[in-house]
């Protein structure tokens, strides 16, 4: 009886665990099976073209000022998330007192768990005009308003992984360090952040991974315009806000809807390629380490 | 004898019952919102009937209503001589429906001295051949064209009344909804947008178009420029439920969600 039960209660967690894996299969199929009949129907020429004009007669689907939107928008976002994330990493690890750490760490959280439409109300109503009038600029739905707000977005997720990497750091390595003498900066800059630099890394990509996929708010603060992006202050279009704004009233079936799948698929293979990454330096990591037991 | 009759007459009785409560719309999608929206409330209170609401555009909404596939074709447009000769060659006779007035208001920031344009300003506008303020008679500021995003149905309209159907220039600011284009327009001094006629916010002013303002009234009368009917056609007078629904939509609900959808009601 008691095995029996526990024999279906393994079966059960069996399937959950599955599932996942099962709902991956599930997408990736349909990113392939409606992205793919595009081959047949755009020539590869208009689609890595520099002209998004998906509803004109005749259409065009160039989707280079899509992938350039989003790359200026994750570079930006990067000069922000990147030296904010992982100085207060750095300052939580190393310097903030434990009465500093239980405040700041929560907090940190909090800013991660902020919906996405509330940091694109935010940078609409505040950060652009801000930015608008700092720059003296047009306007402020550009690439440089939309890489600010995601890269505070980003901080969470950079801050907390790289914290984790260095406090993985075993303690032999610090008190090693001072009983050669070294002192708490050297210590800091010469063991411990090489030993956690593959983690830090890995928390790059991962905040890398979230700004690319990251759709409501670009939708709202980076303009929308399919052009290619010449400087910071350009509003840009990129790949997930076109996807949002466009699936709604694309045809089922019609060229665009395939288009648009096809940029999905491409979102798709690019985050992969970046937890990939992520995976794999972090491995290395563990190795180098000793941790991986 | 009597059994073979009586068998027929119970499956045509049954076929009749499927397809009583079916209604097949298909068309324009600047009418969409509208007959989708009506539809809706129209299956919640009538629950035997089932209407289906495509898209496709108005021509294929008319064609399909000429060829019998649609019970009730939407379209932003009337219908052309040969589309009405290919109806009748198929023995059919469209009858239009007038559901709302489509009209779209170009809006400024309401710091910008411009108070009026002209329809070729506007083009020139949003093709990107005016690019300074100065050029249409107002400040020399540069000009930031936002515009509704390409797949919305305002932008349709806009390019079918405004723009002569010519591409609006790249660098234009594309927003999702009425309310991101007043939020863009009020936060940015030098901005020019559209938006359905009556949908207003602070910060912003509607310009006049040829000398005609933008309202409800000019809009109703056809004086404004950037107006124009919306239609469902039927095919011949209208019976039983398909009668029932272009009623719901001509009643007072059904203009109230042609309002909401942003749209101007005929009463």
């Amino acid at each position: 009886m008691y095995s029996n039960k526990e024999r279906a209660i393994k079966i059960l967690f069996t399937v959950f665990a599955f599932a996942s894996m099962f709902f991956l299969a599930g997408i990736v199929f349909v990113l392939f099976k409606e992205s793919l009949p595009l081959i047949s129907e755009v020539e590869l020429s208009n689609f890595f073209g520099k002209q998004w004009y998906p509803t004109y007669e005749p259409a065009e689907f160039g989707i280079l000022p899509l992938i350039f939107g989003s790359l200026w928008v994750t570079a930006g976002a990067l000069f922000v998330c990147v030296p904010l994330g992982i100085g207060t990493a750095l300052y939580v690890y190393e310097l903030a007192s434990p009465g500093q750490k239980q405040v700041l760490k929560p907090v940190i959280e909090i800013l991660g768990g902020i919906p996405s439409i509330v940091y694109g109300f935010f940078g609409m109503l505040i950060v652009a005009p801000f930015v608008q009038n700092l720059f003296d600029i047009p306007t402020g739905l550009c690439a440089l308003t939309a890489g600010l707000v995601l890269g505070i977005m980003a901080i969470p997720t950079v801050a907390s992984l790289s914290e984790d990497a260095l406090s993985f750091v075993p303690n032999s390595f610090k008190e090693a360090s001072y009983a050669l003498g070294a002192n708490r900066w050297q210590t800091l800059t010469k063991v411990i952040i090489p030993a956690a630099a593959s983690g830090i890394s890995t928390s790059v990509i991962l905040g890398m991974s979230r700004i690319v996929g990251e759709t409501m708010t670009v939708l709202m603060v980076s303009g929308g315009s399919a052009i290619m992006p010449k400087s910071f202050f350009d509003p840009i279009r990129p790949m997930t806000s076109a996807i949002a704004a466009e699936m709604g009233e694309a045809a089922v079936g019609s060229v665009h809807y395939h288009a648009l799948f096809a940029i999905g698929l491409i979102l798709f293979l690019i985050t992969l390629i970046f937890n990939a990454a992520a995976e794999i330096i972090s491995k290395k990591y563990r190795v180098k380490l000793g941790l991986d037991r | 004898m009597k059994k073979a009759l009586a068998a027929v007459l119970a499956v045509s009785l049954f076929a009749g019952n499927v397809f009583a409560g079916k209604i097949i719309m298909e068309g324009s999608t600047t009418v969409l919102p509208i007959a989708q929206r009506a539809a809706e409330e129209f299956m919640d209170a009538n629950s035997s009937v089932d209407i289906t609401v495509r898209g496709g555009g108005s021509g294929v909404g008319i064609n399909s209503l000429i060829s019998g596939t649609c019970d009730i074709a939407n379209s932003s447009r009337a219908i052309k001589d040969t589309e009405i000769q290919a109806a009748v060659s198929k023995g059919r006779k469209a009858k239009a429906f007038v559901v709302a007035m489509d009209g779209i208001a170009v809006i400024v920031n309401s710091q910008n001295p411009v108070s009026k344009l002209s329809k070729k300003q506007i083009m020139d506008i949003y093709t990107g051949k005016a690019v300074n303020w100065s050029q249409v008679g107002g400040n020399n500021s540069k000009i930031v064209v936002v515009s509704r995003d390409s797949a919305s149905g305002t932008y349709e309209s806009f390019g079918e009344l405004a723009l002569n159907k010519q591409k609006v220039i790249g660098s234009a600011l594309m927003q999702a909804s009425n309310q991101a284009i007043v939020t863009a327009v009020s936060k940015t001094p030098g901005a020019i947008g559209y938006v359905g006629v009556g949908y207003t916010g602070g910060g912003i002013k509607s310009v006049a178009i040829d000398g005609v303002a933008a309202s409800k009234e000019t809009v109703l009368t056809g004086k404004y420029p950037y107006s124009r009917p919306l239609f469902m056609y039927t095919d011949g007078e209208p019976k039983g439920d398909t009668k029932n629904f272009i009623d719901f939509v001509l009643s007072a609900d059904g203009q109230a969600i042609a309002e909401e959808e942003g749209f101007v009601p005929l009463k």
